[in-house]
């Protein structure tokens, strides 16, 4: 089999590659997980697979206070730059709901440290986080966001935030619009030659052979 | 009248296969070639991977943006199965630990597997420091097998003449990347060797097979290959011998017990369809094993009958002894000199580009026989877990002005670090040879049965202090290669108290030994060709007959073991001896 053949038997024609190519690549207009009615009739899935997904989809963890108070903490760890959108423009917020669900370990640190953050805020600023403002929120933020400055009573703030800001990233650079701002070039039929010559000499690699 | 009864089919064929991995696969498709009429019973369901992988989807096709939640290798990975199974048990005696990875599914563990295809050298059929049994047969008998192997399914490699690593039939190797580059110069001035690694992934045509296709480099062979490009024992093996017309799979058909005559010999077997959970008993002259190491060996233990009241083909007594896994350890880190490095495709090949294969001699060491290094990193397709390094690597290098700064952080700038930081990161895993002990094993629990009625495996496994120093050797040799590259390591410094890193057995999916191959039928359950000593039409094609593994994956072996059982049938049958 060619390589014509090959790009057959995944089913495209010569001249539709370019066209899947661009298909694939990642867009800023389109985001968002696969709906339930996609995975029902996805291939390579056990039914138990299928049948979870759907429970998952179908029920609701988070309250919408808690969603609101995700949204922000989101946007302020990966906000919009010249680059690309913000967390809640890539639907982080929404992963962040399912996957949850998905690994159930997460509900209890979520739901806690969200609860420990309203309180936080609250003692100092008699309103919830979301409610304070965006300079008392990062008042608030940059108390926790320092593992190794933090003061030990931050503590369970810093384990939340640690959480929180790893989700995110999970959420923002597996969709679209993070793996564009990513860079990652690859998940196409390809000829791998190498490491481009360019490359090579800029770290000085071009007489290293295996 | 009862509806509880045993469906009995009146068709005897030449051969039942149980199991469709690497080594059903190769002896369902070596005899149904042949003319042979072949049933193959896999325990899981069909799949192919040209309708079934999900090679080239996107994180965010995946509501779990690939996490390995329901499946461990990741939401892609070509494995219905995993760590456990629904109602499946398995048990551990005296506090000892084993994972048993079992992917039930048509091609089994073949569909996910890395694809590192490496031939077992003359010394580890032959031992040269007298701590293990020997196999019955050396590397010469096994060479022409490998080289069939090689021929009809692809492997890419470099010719290297090392005494204990021999070279195969090689298509093309891929192009090193950048990040192996660095690896290649720091693991040299470490005074560790790197070669080419050797993948069963066709870097070519193989003239004349017009159902698969070269390689187009995404880089996700754990995902398994729509055009069939790597190998898979469902792609390469089960359907095309379906093709022939002599092999009739069943899926779904989970296997009880061989059933055998008054005289001791094989005439069939039972199994429950895990869809209906009826009862079924299906007929043959000759019965193959190839269900994995410890499937098999529970399938023996429990097809117990007057005749064979130990389990069959265990008058010895070893059957579940022996059980070895690889030893495997590993350390990870980055390369600072590649922050902010040019983006571009470097999925290359879903297997190794590069390997170190063991290279030092044993006098001077305090632990025998040695282990082979795998090596990652690069600028991968992001999926759950992406960047969760970031917020504390940003703390152990400057900043783009130079600068220390806290690690952590949000906003603008952690955003600048996590494309900073991207394609950085380096790592390697040790794969050691452990030594088979009678006494790490499976038996049958007494006290436990599956869903399905079938009594459960019960492991005892523990690490010797051989495998110990192995491991810490690892550690050592990893953090010096990581030193003289520049990289930075991030993953835990593990010692004494962790048997430095050494992971549990059976993590590293490589068990093999339990039903062994021997000259003796009081030490050994199989003869050379792994036929029954007690049951001349039972056979063992999977790597269960390994009588010592060296450090090699252990698949080519299996593929190459159970293509000589099939021919060695094959002969027999002309002979009219079986």
């Amino acid at each position: 089999m060619n390589r014509r053949d090959s790009i057959k038997a995944l089913g495209l024609t010569a001249i539709s590659t370019s066209v899947l190519i661009d298909a694939c690549k990642p867009s800023e207009t389109k985001t968002g997980t696969s709906t339930p009615e996609e995975t029902t009739k996805e291939a390579g899935r056990e039914h138990w697979e299928i049948e979870r997904d759907k429970e998952l989809h179908s029920e609701t963890f988070f309250t919408s206070h808690e969603m609101a108070t995700i949204t922000v903490l989101a946007d302020i760890i990966i906000p919009k730059d010249d680059v690309s959108g913000s967390a809640s423009d890539a639907k982080v917020p929404e992963f962040i709901e399912f996957i949850v669900k998905d690994i159930p370990e997460h509900k209890i640190p979520m739901r806690g440290g969200l609860k420990w953050l309203d309180l936080q805020c609250l003692n100092r600023y008699q309103k919830p986080f979301v409610e304070a403002s965006a300079k008392e929120q990062i008042a608030m933020i940059d108390e926790i966001a320092y593992p190794q400055k933090a003061k030990p009573e931050m503590k369970p703030g810093v384990t939340f935030f640690n959480r929180m800001r790893n989700l995110t990233a999970s959420g923002f650079y597996t969709s679209k619009i993070g793996v564009k701002d990513i860079g990652y070039a690859g998940n196409a039929p390809n000829q791998w030659q190498g490491v481009p010559d360019e490359v090579l000499k800029q770290y000085g690699m071009q007489d290293v052979k295996i | 009248m009862s509806e509880f009864q045993i469906k009995k089919s009146p068709t005897v064929y030449d051969a039942i296969v149980v199991g469709s991995g690497a080594g059903g696969g190769m002896a369902a498709y070596v005899l149904a070639n042949a003319g042979q009429k072949v049933l193959m019973l896999e325990a899981g369901q069909y799949f192919d991977p040209k309708l079934d992988a999900h090679q080239l989807k996107w994180p965010w096709e995946s509501p779990r943006r690939g996490a390995g939640t329901v499946r461990p290798f990741g939401d892609f990975d070509a494995s219905y199965g995993g760590w456990e199974l629904d109602g499946e048990p398995y048990t551990k005696k005296d506090k000892t630990e084993f994972e048993w990875f079992r992917s039930r599914m048509l091609g089994g563990r073949t569909n996910h597997w890395g694809r590192i295809s490496l031939r077992m050298g003359p010394h580890d059929f032959k031992c040269k420091d007298g701590l293990t049994d020997d196999w019955p047969i050396t590397y010469d008998d096994l060479k022409p097998f490998y080289d069939k192997v090689d021929r009809m399914i692809g492997i890419y490699g470099t010719v290297e003449g090392l005494e204990n690593e021999p070279d195969g039939i090689f298509m093309k190797p891929p192009k090193p990347r950048l990040n192996e580059l660095f690896i290649k110069k720091g693991a040299e001035k470490a005074g560790v060797k790197v070669i080419t690694g050797r993948g069963a992934v066709l870097t070519e045509s193989i003239k004349g097979n017009n159902d698969r296709a070269p390689c187009f480099y995404c880089g996700q062979c754990g995902r398994s290959c729509k055009v069939y490009g790597d190998f898979s024992a469902s792609s390469c093996l089960v359907i095309p011998a379906v093709k022939t017309g002599n092999l009739t799979v069943i899926t779904d058909a989970m296997v009880r017990e061989v059933i055998t005559d008054k005289d001791g010999t094989a005439k069939g077997v039972s199994y429950v369809n895990r869809r209906d959970l009826q009862e079924y008993q299906v007929n043959a002259r000759l019965v193959i094993l190839g269900a994995s190491a410890c499937e098999s060996a529970r399938i023996l233990l429990n097809s117990k009958s007057p005749q064979h009241p130990a389990g069959l083909a265990n008058s010895s007594g070893v059957v579940g002894k022996y059980l070895h896994d690889s030893t495997g350890a590993s350390v990870s880190g980055f390369l600072p000199q590649l922050m902010d490095r040019k983006r571009y495709n470097e999925d290359g090949v879903g297997s190794v580009h590069i390997y170190s294969p063991w290279w030092l001699d044993n006098k001077k060491l305090n632990f025998p026989r040695g282990y082979h290094i795998e090596y990652g990193g690069g600028m991968g397709m992001p999926s759950y877990g992406f960047g969760s390094g970031v917020p504390v690597m940003n703390g152990m290098v400057p900043d783009r002005n130079g600068k220390m700064k806290d690690a952590g952080g949000y906003g603008a700038s952690l955003k600048d670090d996590y494309r900073r930081f991207y394609g950085t990161g380096v790592g390697m895993a040790g794969r050691g040879t452990a030594i088979a002990r009678a006494d790490n094993y499976c038996e049958i629990d007494p006290d436990v049965v599956d869903k399905y009625g079938i009594p459960v495996l019960r492991f005892h496994y523990k690490w010797a202090q051989e495998e110990i120093n192995q491991a810490k050797h690892m550690q050592e040799t990893f953090l010096s290669i990581m030193k003289e590259m520049g990289a930075v390591v991030t993953s835990k410094i593990q010692g004494r108290e962790t048997n430095y890193g050494l992971e549990a057995p059976g993590k590293i999916i490589h068990e093999v030994g339990t039903i062994r191959m021997g000259d003796d039928p009081k030490k050994s359950a199989l003869n050379k060709y792994c036929q029954a000593h007690d049951c001349k039409n039972l056979f063992v094609v999977d790597a269960a007959p390994f009588v010592q593994q060296g450090d090699k994956n252990a698949t080519w072996t299996i593929l190459a073991l159970s293509m000589r059982t099939a021919e060695y049938i094959l002969a027999q049958k002309k002979k009219q001896n079986i």
